[in-house]
């Protein structure tokens, strides 16, 4: 047995069923072995996707997500993935291949010191320098990558090392790791002072974050807010955590958010954050909103408690055991009024748009799909103007809701979409990006078709770069610089006819439902073309 | 902004140290020294860090460094419970006639003259900060030419914070 071989026994071990990437010289070896083991690989068409297909994958499966890339050039163009997934917290391992030992640091061809590239935002890295390391170093990477706070881990692998002879391959049964012990439990007399504030509290709330998807706490999280009566806002990375007609449910927070689900916030005298970083985007001012009231910050890495604010209450652990250890405490708590309160705010503080009859509604619209589409679709938002229609106009069900958040990542949705749908093909999944965003992503078309992952992907077209030309609208008194992509943008059907892709026009809203339907008819691959007023804001 | 005095030990993996300092830069945190060697057992490495900041800051720093794989333990080294000290070199310009008024100040402060030449020696002293920098300060009389200072290396005074190695 070879490194190469090793590297594939490792993946076989961690029950991996799917590696995204692009081959190369340096990572030959490993892509030689990889053919004749029962793992599938997806050919994307630029390696930055293979990272954000890993990420869609992870995110529906909850398992680590592994692209494979080669040295040089295919490891840097990894780079946007990683930090993307990492300001997600995504567990992702990402193989690189390298040149061989002997030449690392002599800048020969495709050489990059890739784990020093990615040091500042990535979980951890390994550069291989001994095949028998090999099955420590996997196991370890995916126990890193997917406990604790969850993220990206790098191992990079020379090509000499894939093809060096290991001699006994034993995957270890444990890990063991003497600086590295995250907390998973929550500490009792922490926990015992929450439930003694919750009893107290007039105007409690939940602020739930992406930490409860990853630590799969969300019926916990959905089974304690019910029982006590606690209503929940979310974060944009939170959405998802409850039904959207849930009647406890409150909104998504932050300056892109629901005004009622930032007054809620401001008006409770206790909230619970967790699994959320108390970001600038949904918490612009924190000094001002946590004054004169109790902040229990529940989040599995302690460096995020007090990092923006400083909580009452900090309860370092995982939300899933936190919120089961909650349900074994037995009390009693009573805000009916402050619940008929947020109802109220609820009716009466939605934003009026006035759409443009001319076009497509974006809000209307994002609506009506997502009550076409089925119960537990996954539903992947782009970034720009579109993320913030999806994440205001989206009706999440028992489904789930992937953007990249933290990192604001062009392109995501439709290599994110690939995963979610390999992850697990019984979902429906709808990739949903501007003509901006799609752009940036849409040679996996071809990837799409090759490996038949039929994602249905929708392209809300203004012609323009819009959130940026609504940037420049209010920050720059309509000087619209760099951003108009009405020139040189293609004929989305003939596009969609050069790759074997059914295509569906809708311009206006007369007839967006019945398109809708013909869109979600049946599990294929369709690209549906909405044309938005090119002038609208979010 | 205060100074702080950090321990911490750490797993002698390749690049641990660039992790370390690659934090301190990414987020913006301020370094006054760094010491780093091997311990007695050879897998681990002690490193001092004198940081500066306001205390969120340097809660903050204690937090995310503590948060990097490889480090096992980081903990304040607090003034009053610790010992520190540091080394320092000093060339000092000195005639034969100016040699003895070195000596003399080098006397007094327990310091060791390791080198003289025609026209210069220099002075080894070890101590707290302080000491070293009232040293220095005596010495502005003569003509110092170049001085080496290894930042502060420290130990929690007892038993109490002693981390047994495995």
């Amino acid at each position: 047995m070879i490194g190469a071989d090793a590297m594939v026994k490792c993946l076989e071990n961690e029950g991996v069923t799917t590696v995204y990437g692009y081959p190369g010289v340096a990572i030959c070896p490993f892509y030689n072995s990889i053919i004749s083991s029962g793992i599938k690989t997806v050919l994307v068409r630029t390696e930055q996707n293979a990272a954000h297909a890993a990420s869609g994958e992870a995110r529906v499966t909850g398992k680590v997500g592994v692209c494979a890339v080669t040295s040089g050039p295919g490891a840097t163009n990894l780079i946007t993935g990683i930090a993307t997934a990492f300001a997600d917290s995504i567990p992702m391992v990402c193989i690189s291949g390298q040149v061989k030992s002997e030449l690392i640091g002599s800048d020969v061809f495709q050489e990059a010191d890739i784990t020093g590239a990615v040091e500042s935002f990535i979980k951890y890295s390994y550069l291989v320098k001994n095949a028998d390391d090999i099955p420590r170093i996997f196991k370890e990477a995916f126990y890193i990558a997917n406990s604790g706070r969850k993220g990206p881990v790098l191992i990079d692998v020379p090509q000499d090392i894939q093809e060096a002879a290991v001699r006994n391959f034993k995957y270890p049964e444990e890990v063991n790791i003497r600086t590295y012990k995250p907390t998973i439990k929550g500490h009792a007399v922490q926990i015992k002072k929450v439930i003694k504030e919750l009893e107290k509290a007039k105007r409690p709330i939940i602020c739930a974050g992406g930490g409860v998807h990853l630590s799969n706490a969300v019926p916990e999280l959905r089974e304690f807010a019910h029982k006590y009566r606690i209503p929940v806002v979310n974060t944009m990375m939170g959405i998802g955590v409850m039904r959207t007609d849930d009647p406890m449910y409150f909104g998504m927070v932050g300056n892109n958010g629901k005004a009622y689900a930032n007054r809620a916030m401001n008006e409770a005298d206790l909230i619970i954050m967790v699994g959320a970083r108390v970001a600038d985007r949904a918490i612009s001012q924190p000094d001002l909103i946590f004054t004169n009231k109790i902040l229990v910050h529940i989040d599995v890495d302690p460096a995020e408690i007090g990092k923006n604010v400083g909580p009452t209450i900090p309860l370092v652990g995982d939300a899933k055991h936190i919120f089961d250890d909650f349900a074994n405490q037995e009390f009693e708590c009573e805000h009916e009024e402050w619940i008929k309160t947020l109802e109220e705010y609820r009716k009466d503080m939605v934003k009026v748009r006035k759409p443009n009859p001319d076009y497509v509604d974006p809000a209307g619209f994002i609506t009506m799909l997502s009550k076409e589409m089925k119960d537990n679709a996954v539903y992947v938002a782009d970034v720009g103007q579109n993320q913030i229609w999806s994440c205001n106009y989206h009706i999440v069900k028992d489904g789930r809701f992937l953007t990249s958040g933290g990192m604001g990542t062009m392109g995501y949705s439709i290599p994110a979409a690939m995963g979610a749908k390999r992850g697990d093909m019984s979902r429906q999944v709808v990739a949903v990006c501007g003509d901006g965003s799609f752009q940036m992503s849409m040679m996996e078309l071809a990837t799409i078709m090759q490996h038949n992952i039929p994602v249905k992907i929708i392209v809300i077209r203004n012609n323009y770069l819009g959130m940026v030309r609504q940037f420049q609208h209010f920050n720059y008194k309509d000087n619209y610089s760099v951003v108009d992509i009405k020139d040189g943008s293609p004929n989305l059907e003939k596009l969609s006819a050069a790759y074997g892709i059914p295509y569906i026009r809708v311009e206006n809203m007369s007839h967006a439902l019945e398109k809708i339907k013909e869109f979600l008819k049946d599990d294929t691959t369709t690209l549906m073309e909405c044309i938005v007023d090119p002038m609208d804001l979010v | 902004m205060q100074n702080r005095v950090f321990q911490l030990l750490v797993d002698n993996n390749a690049g641990v140290l660039s992790r370390i300092t690659g934090l301190f830069s990414r987020r913006g945190y301020n370094i006054e020294s760094i010491t780093a060697g091997v311990t007695a057992d050879p897998k681990y490495t002690r490193i001092t860090i004198v940081a500066s900041g306001d205390e969120e800051i340097l809660d903050q720093i204690e937090k995310q460094v503590a948060k990097l794989v490889d480090v096992r333990d980081i903990h304040e080294l607090k003034p009053d419970k610790s010992v520190y000290r540091e080394l320092c070199l000093v060339k000092v310009k000195s005639t034969p006639e100016k040699r003895q008024g070195v000596i003399a100040v080098a006397d007094i402060f327990r310091a060791k003259i390791i080198d003289v030449n025609v026209d210069s020696l220099i002075v080894e002293i070890t101590g707290n900060q302080t000491k070293i920098e009232a040293f220095i300060g005596l010495l502005q009389d003569y003509e110092i030419l170049e001085v080496a200072r290894t930042g502060i290396v420290g130990l929690g005074r007892g038993t109490e914070d002693v981390i047994y190695l495995e």
